[in-house]
């Protein structure tokens, strides 16, 4: 029985691999356990900011290996709850469309979900606690 | 037993290997075709008899582009390069290739063409035009100002510039939103009625072509309005009228997930292609175009629900629809001499490709032909130019090698073609 298969089977591995290239990449996200920032982001981020955090050239700028996500926190919790309305330089690249506010987001979603972007996209940088975004709130009121 | 489980589970790998197969060639429906003109490297795929070749490389984020009866070629800059906003270009050799290349003046921006002897520029705030001269590639000496004071906006902000023959200019003024929300791209916002964003942007502005420092609000003229963002603007000269393309409007799923399933999102609505005359209201932002139900609907901002019509009855309906988020940038109407007769009169239009398809795969990236006669389409849209992505699928806008963005027509009838990724310029020709 197996021996009529493995050949077949091998073959069809190598077509699967062969397909790789053509993948969705979205259909990654169910391999991988559930984070509550990943979800966060795919819900509220991901279609300016693309799947892959690369942005949209001219338009919306990368949220990957980029010191506006690994860097101050107090800044980029700003940008989260405030929005951003100036231009701004990303990896060298100017951009200045205006990215709405997201101060309908709870403290808990934006501290999953910034720490979901400074641990993903290139970013290696430290988690964001509920503290830190409660405490920007408020100084922002 | 066990043999026909074998037979059934080797038959079934089979299917299944001819099912991957199939599902691998899907993607690959722009690969080259038999006996398609490609004795070019430029990697485009273009009809029977068409060929390209590359004009210049790493420009700049090119944005739209002209060509003067000299052969010389401009292209604006969406951000400026070692402090100038446009590029232009000579070829002094005949080949196709530039080899002069010179940078200048300090306004970047979308909107370029070339008018009665002069270098229209569309920057983002102001308009303003160059003398040419026939010994200069780059324009000498100071720019005028030919309309100023357009809102600083931080969405939409490209004006893109037409040119009637009876000395008048048009200047696409974008809404600066998606869909004039109260809280700005902010799900289940609902939107500002009416809408105060129509009063100064959202429409279509006439000014003189040779009057300078006018001002929008004060001698510029509203021509139209309830127009989104209109990047892709012509005059077409065989009727006389002017045309646009609109970016339709975002996000539907994402703000509406109680009316628009996800696919509705990806799918709707229209880019609409318009035939615009002086007075009409196209319904931004109250209305969207369905080009499944053949219909403007009211936008669900404004009490819509993907079904009911209301005000947006009286709104002036598209030519024609072409799928959603695939961004026309930039409109032609061919009246060269060189492509063949089916091309002549016919509009060629660049969409510049989707961010807005998630979790599908990105469309456009293409040029698309629309055959016309009378001012009106003659037959369905189909794909003139593809290539540019450089893969089979593109995810995120970012993955494609190249995005077209704006055309023109040189002296000698052929097609150049801007990309606004990488900064290359396609000359592309017809049995040359």
């Amino acid at each position: 029985m197996f021996k009529t298969q493995i050949p077949l089977l091998i073959v069809l591995i190598i077509f699967m691999f062969s397909c790789k290239s053509g993948e969705n990449p979205s259909q990654k996200a169910t391999q991988e356990k559930p984070d509550n920032g990943k979800l966060v982001y795919m819900k509220y981020c991901l279609s300016c900011h693309q799947y892959d955090g690369s942005g949209v050239p001219g338009m919306y700028p990368p949220v990957k290996a980029t010191d506006w996500v690994s860097g101050d926190k107090e800044r980029l919790i700003t940008v989260v709850i405030k929005g951003l309305d100036k231009e701004i330089e990303v990896n060298g690249e100017i951009y200045n469309n205006e990215m709405p506010s997201h101060h309908y987001l709870s403290d808990v979603q934006i501290a999953d979900l910034l720490t979901y972007l400074r641990s993903n996209f290139g970013n290696n940088a430290g988690p964001v606690t509920v503290e830190e975004v409660t405490g920007v709130r408020k100084k922002l009121e | 037993m066990a043999k026909i489980k074998n037979t059934l589970t080797a038959g079934l790998s089979i299917i299944g290997i001819i099912v991957i197969l199939f599902s691998c060639t899907s993607g690959s429906r722009h690969d080259k075709k038999e006996g398609s003109a490609l004795a070019d490297t430029s990697g485009l795929v273009l009809p029977d008899g068409f060929s390209a070749v590359v004009v210049a490389d790493n420009l700049g984020r090119c944005r739209h582009i002209a060509v003067n009866e000299n052969n010389d070629v401009y292209i604006a800059l969406d951000n400026l390069k070692d402090g100038f906003g446009t590029v232009a270009l000579r070829d002094t050799t005949d080949d196709g290739v530039a080899d002069i290349i010179q940078y200048f003046g300090k306004y970047h921006g979308t909107g370029l063409h070339i008018h009665k002897g002069y270098l229209y520029f569309g920057a983002d705030t102001i308009v303003v035009r160059y003398k040419l001269a026939a010994n200069l590639l780059a324009p000498a000496g100071e720019p005028e100002v030919i309309a100023y004071g357009f809102p600083n906006e931080r969405q939409h902000a490209a004006k893109s510039l037409a040119f009637d023959n009876a000395g008048n200019m048009y200047v696409n003024v974008g809404g600066p939103a998606n869909a004039c929300m109260e809280e700005m791209r902010t799900p289940g916002s609902p939107g500002k009625d009416p809408c105060p964003l129509l009063e100064f942007s959202a429409g279509i502005w006439k000014f003189k072509d040779d009057v300078t420092n006018q001002r929008q609000m004060k001698e510029g003229y509203r021509y139209a309005t309830g127009l989104r963002n209109c990047v892709a603007v012509e005059w077409n000269t065989t009727v006389n009228k002017l045309y646009v393309v609109q970016h339709g409007r975002d996000q539907l799923y994402q703000f509406f997930p109680e009316y628009y399933t996800e696919d509705d999102g990806i799918n709707l609505p229209s880019e609409e292609f318009f035939l615009v005359e002086e007075g009409d209201d196209f319904g931004w932002p109250y209305c969207y175009y369905d080009h499944y139900k053949n219909k403007k609907l009211l936008a669900p901002e404004y009490g819509g629900d993907g079904e009911i019509t209301g005000r947006c009855e009286s709104k002036k309906d598209p030519i024609m629809a072409f799928p959603a988020h695939i961004a026309p940038n930039d409109l032609i109407f061919y009246t060269g001499a060189q492509f063949p007769e089916k091309y002549k009169n016919g509009a060629l239009i660049a969409f510049h490709g989707s961010w807005n398809r998630n979790p599908q795969e990105q469309e456009g990236f293409y040029i698309v032909f629309v055959p016309f006669e009378n001012g009106l389409p003659s037959g369905d849209w189909e794909v003139f130019a593809d290539g540019f992505k450089g893969k089979d699928m593109v995810m995120s806008p970012g993955e494609a090698e190249y995005r077209p963005m704006g055309l023109a027509v040189g002296p000698d009838g052929s097609l150049f073609v801007s990309d606004s990724q990488k900064g290359r310029v396609w000359k592309i020709s017809y049995n040359l």
